[in-house]
């Protein structure tokens, strides 16, 4: 075991930590370029989409039903112009084992660790993944490790992330809780060097192929009730695992629906704040994470991410706080489930685009999570409260994350909002040519091109166009 | 003075990872200026007081160490003060459904 623990050390090891701990070989898929093999990193976990529904199928993870809500669509329908109103359609996720569709994910990271001889799993997260490692752990009967950032720097907690701590010690994990702070994952990396666990990273490819049965199941199941595939499917996004995944089994079921990425708006709130910290009501599906991992996916704790958002969605809109947490009272309200909220972030932009559609076609929002003490519409909103941020109804565009939650005055306000894709396709090829600091050569090019589904002859203008404003400024 | 808290009982502990100087150069400053704690929990290995710097047997067999701050920790989870707001979401909508009956 190497000795220096201080923070330089231990991050200057990182390579050959996650190495021994990701349990695949990044390097073999690399260019030397920008470019690298992303299908071949994928294909290179070793399983095919009939092996990942067989590993779940045998944990019970998956075949989680598809729900019309007939009520809700009834009041899109009474907000749109004439004609207009989309069905809409919910994937009852909560249906999952640990209570969300990260059970998809944490099912392969599980089993892959147990079958490459692991003693345990760790994983770094404040969302339902924790839970769903923490419950695959306990079936396959390996350890596991969840470390979250829960507190600021006063001791005081998000009430959702210390109800997901609970939940992960229910199954028998160990959870190891942080104050605010990037330095969480070189606590992962100093426990992955003293444990010799896995890393069942988020964004780690095996992760990914594990939602992939989330898109296909869902394009079977709307075939078989209502004659043919949805017209859209909304995605929460945050991490970008849930878009690239589902994205990537509807596909493979033959089903060409629009993908479309939902974040709640958390604009102005900087995610390593100690004092915004307890501003926010939502602690995963925001753009916090939604932006940064969509425009530079590869800055997580894997060398390179399996969730590739920009190559899937055709569409990327934002709700606020106040939009979701309407849209799950009204879940509650209308159709008698009581989930969420941030699961809810998907369905409240279903609501408003389901407005935009005709009323014959079909939009599906494609998870639901679990709810209870702590991780509810009430106790996150009365924390709010608590914390000083202001809550009324008015018009839920005026919202400004940290000061006040607005719920929308009738129904009709609840709008999902367009953020530009093709700003976020820029910024892309920004980052990646700024890294590589010189003219991406034609296999880069390439490779941008499809990272985020422009031209080439599109994608290398972008990279002309970044050099000259780096050698010009 | 209260009775020492028992070797074996299940205990929270708080331990400083990062003290405020060592800490990553590009975060804010609100969050340079404090320290990166870490709270664990498991079995004590000795008698001791609160505050004292105790080692605990976590829940996978690992020790660490850290201020003993509580015993038995309390899940401090509830529904919070009634927001009173979220009645009116639901009232409003089913109004408004209700005008031609629920489909």
């Amino acid at each position: 075991m190497s000795g220096d623990m201080s923070y330089n050390a231990v991050m200057s090891r990182k390579n050959e930590i996650i190495k021994a701990a990701a349990g695949l070989d990044f390097e073999k898929f690399e260019s030397g370029g920008i470019a690298f093999d992303y299908e071949g990193i994928m294909e290179s976990t070793g399983y095919g989409l009939d092996e990942v529904r067989a590993v779940q199928s045998e944990v019970s993870v998956g075949g989680t039903p598809v729900i019309e809500l007939r009520n809700l669509t009834a009041l899109a329908r009474k907000c749109a112009p004439s004609g207009k109103g989309a069905r809409i359609f919910i994937k009852d996720e909560a249906a999952n084992p640990s209570g969300s569709f990260k059970d998809r994910r944490a099912a392969m990271a599980v089993y892959q660790a147990k079958k490459a001889g692991y003693p345990g799993v760790i994983a770094a997260t404040s969302g339902n993944y924790g839970a769903a490692v923490a419950s695959q752990a306990a079936i396959r009967g390996i350890k596991c490790i969840v470390v979250q950032e829960t507190y600021d720097s006063r001791m005081t907690g998000q009430p959702e992330i210390i109800e997901k701590a609970r939940k992960c010690e229910a199954y028998g994990a160990e959870v190891l809780q942080t104050t605010v702070g990037p330095e969480l994952f070189y606590l992962s990396l100093r426990l992955l060097e003293e444990t010799g666990y896995f890393s069942a990273s988020l964004y780690s490819p095996f992760g990914i192929i594990g939602v992939e049965t989330l898109g296909y199941e869902l394009a079977e199941q709307m075939l078989r009730r209502t004659g043919r595939h949805p017209d859209v499917v909304v995605c929460t996004n945050a991490g970008g695992g849930n878009l690239t995944g589902t994205a990537r089994g509807l596909r493979k079921a033959g089903c060409y629906a629009s993908v479309v990425a939902a974040s709640v708006n958390l604009a102005g709130l900087h995610m390593a704040s100690d004092t915004a910290f307890n501003k926010k009501s939502f602690t995963t599906g925001h753009t916090g994470f939604g932006i940064p991992f969509a425009t530079n996916p590869d800055r997580s704790d894997v060398p390179r991410s399996g969730a590739r958002p920009l190559r899937y969605l055709d569409r990327y809109v934002i709700v606020s706080q106040g939009d979701v947490f309407c849209m799950t009272e009204l879940l509650a309200n209308l159709e008698g489930l009581e989930r969420g909220p941030a699961g809810n972030t998907s369905l409240a932009a279903a609501f408003s685009l389901a407005q935009e559609m005709d009323a014959g076609q079909i939009i599906v929002a494609q998870e639901t999570e679990y709810t209870g003490a702590g991780k509810h519409v009430q106790p996150q909103m009365s924390f709010a409260r608590r914390n000083g941020v202001e809550i009324r109804f008015g018009d839920p565009k005026d919202e400004v994350p940290g000061k006040n939650i607005i719920l929308p005055e009738n129904p009709a306000l609840l709008k999902a909002r367009d953020i530009e894709t093709d700003s976020l396709r820029v910024s892309f090829i920004r980052h990646a040519v700024e890294n590589f600091g010189a003219m991406p050569g034609d296999e880069d090019i390439k490779f941008l091109a499809a990272e985020t589904s422009l031209s080439a002859e599109r994608a290398e203008e972008i990279a002309g166009d970044v050099l000259a404003s780096r050698d010009g400024g | 003075m209260a009775d020492k808290i028992k070797k074996g009982t299940f205990v929270r502990v708080r331990r400083v990872i990062l003290e405020a100087g060592q800490r990553d150069g590009r975060i804010p400053d609100e969050t340079r200026i404090v320290p990166f704690v870490m709270w664990g929990k498991g079995f004590l290995q000795r008698d001791a007081d609160l505050g004292e710097e105790v080692t605990v047997l976590t829940r996978t067999g690992r020790f660490e160490s850290g201020v003993l701050e509580e015993a038995c920790p309390q899940y401090e989870l509830d529904y919070g003060k009634f927001v009173p707001e979220l009645l009116r979401v639901g009232d409003d909508a089913r109004a408004m459904l209700l005008k031609d009956g629920l489909s």
